[in-house]
């Protein structure tokens, strides 16, 4: 099965599980998630659409990660998870 | 110049808070070999996020003798760049390094030359150091005193002894090519004592300036490198007194009791540069 993971789980970085799907679903697991939640799922989003992909599961494990590290890892993650058999 | 891990988001995001002159983001040693995919687009997102900068920014690539480097300088060059570090340099990885960067700059439009660090730390590339300082975009010279002491099989010691040649030979280098000889790291960053009187010893060589790779080291690095306010004032009064000898007609004059020749003029021009240079004149 397709998956590609990247990123840590030490702080203010986050650790970012794709798979393959039908349609878009994103996940967001975050120790300040009330604050910043809605901005990591726009972050993650306004990735995806960049790459144009419309068919992901997304799990994004946040340590307090800035958009850019989010971005980062996700890029990563998609990009892994293009090359695993 | 302080060393960020190149895959290490809590240390890219605070870089702009630590007072050193470079900082060095690596995407060499620093990164584990499976992960040199993730610290490019790392790299790559925070350079795009970089709204401004407060020190100069350099990249350590991986050296032209692995698979990696063309894809780090595909993904980071960007005009907010500005200079690159080159592991194991040679004068041919610098040739073709500069024809890299010139195709890239070109492609994307950056205005500005990109800057070329090498990192001596081969007895071979010692051996070219005096070819090395004149190559195309080379602004400075980083030894790399692990490697070379691994290269030479010596033993590393926080007395130097064993690259005592090497930093001599560099400096000199350097000099000749009116660029920064830039020191070792110390890696000791528990023991500020001994950074010190390394730093000491790197400038009583002739070696204009040191990496750090640990933010604690910073303070020390600059109070050794930075010329001191009694230094800066000695070389006012130099300067000064060259202005009113000039005014006079005097062809000699002295200060302090002390004869000021050609040489004396030029150091006292030297340390206000780098004063300026360093924001505390």
């Amino acid at each position: 099965m397709k998956i590609g993971i990247a990123g840590t789980m030490e702080s203010s970085d986050a650790l970012i599980t794709v798979r393959p799907s039908e349609k878009i679903n994103i996940k967001v697991e975050s120790t300040v998630f009330d604050y910043f939640g809605e901005q990591i799922k726009k972050t993650i989003l306004d990735t995806l659409n960049e790459l144009n992909i419309a068919n992901i599961d997304v799990l994004c494990q946040d340590k307090g990660a800035l958009d850019f590290t989010i971005k980062a890892r996700l890029i990563t993650a998609i990009e892994r998870m293009k090359k695993s058999v | 110049m302080l060393f960020i891990p190149g895959n290490n988001p809590s240390m890219l995001q605070n870089s702009d808070v630590f007072e050193s002159d470079s900082i060095i983001i690596d995407l060499e040693d620093a990164v584990n070999v499976m992960e040199k995919d993730s610290a490019r687009n790392l790299v790559r997102c925070y350079l795009d996020n970089l709204k401004e900068k407060k020190a100069e920014l350099v990249i350590r690539i991986n050296g032209l003798d692995t698979t990696y480097y063309n894809d780090d300088l595909n993904q980071i060059i960007c005009d907010k760049v500005d200079a690159i570090m080159l592991p194991k340099a040679h004068v041919a990885d610098l040739k073709k390094l500069d024809e890299i960067l010139t195709d890239l700059e070109n492609q994307r439009k950056i205005t500005k030359k990109i800057k070329i660090i090498p990192i001596v730390e081969l007895a071979e590339s010692l051996l070219e150091v005096e070819k090395i300082v004149f190559q195309n975009r080379v602004d400075g010279v980083l030894l790399g005193a692990e490697d070379f002491s691994s290269d030479l099989e010596v033993v590393r010691t926080k007395g130097g002894e064993e690259i005592f040649y090497a930093r001599s030979r560099i400096a000199v280098s350097c000099a000749a090519a009116k660029i920064d000889a830039i020191d070792t790291p110390f890696t000791d960053t528990k023991d500020n004592i001994g950074l010190a009187k390394d730093c000491e010893k790197a400038i009583s060589l002739g070696m204009k300036s040191k990496s750090c790779i640990h933010p604690n080291q910073i303070e020390v690095v600059n109070e050794m490198f930075s010329p001191s306010q009694k230094t800066i004032d000695w070389a006012k009064r130099i300067l000064q007194a060259k202005i009113d000898a000039d005014k006079k007609g005097l062809g000699a004059f002295s200060v302090d009791g002390k004869m000021v020749d050609k040489p004396v003029i030029e150091r006292a021009q030297k340390i206000i540069k780098k004063a300026e240079k360093y924001h505390i004149l």
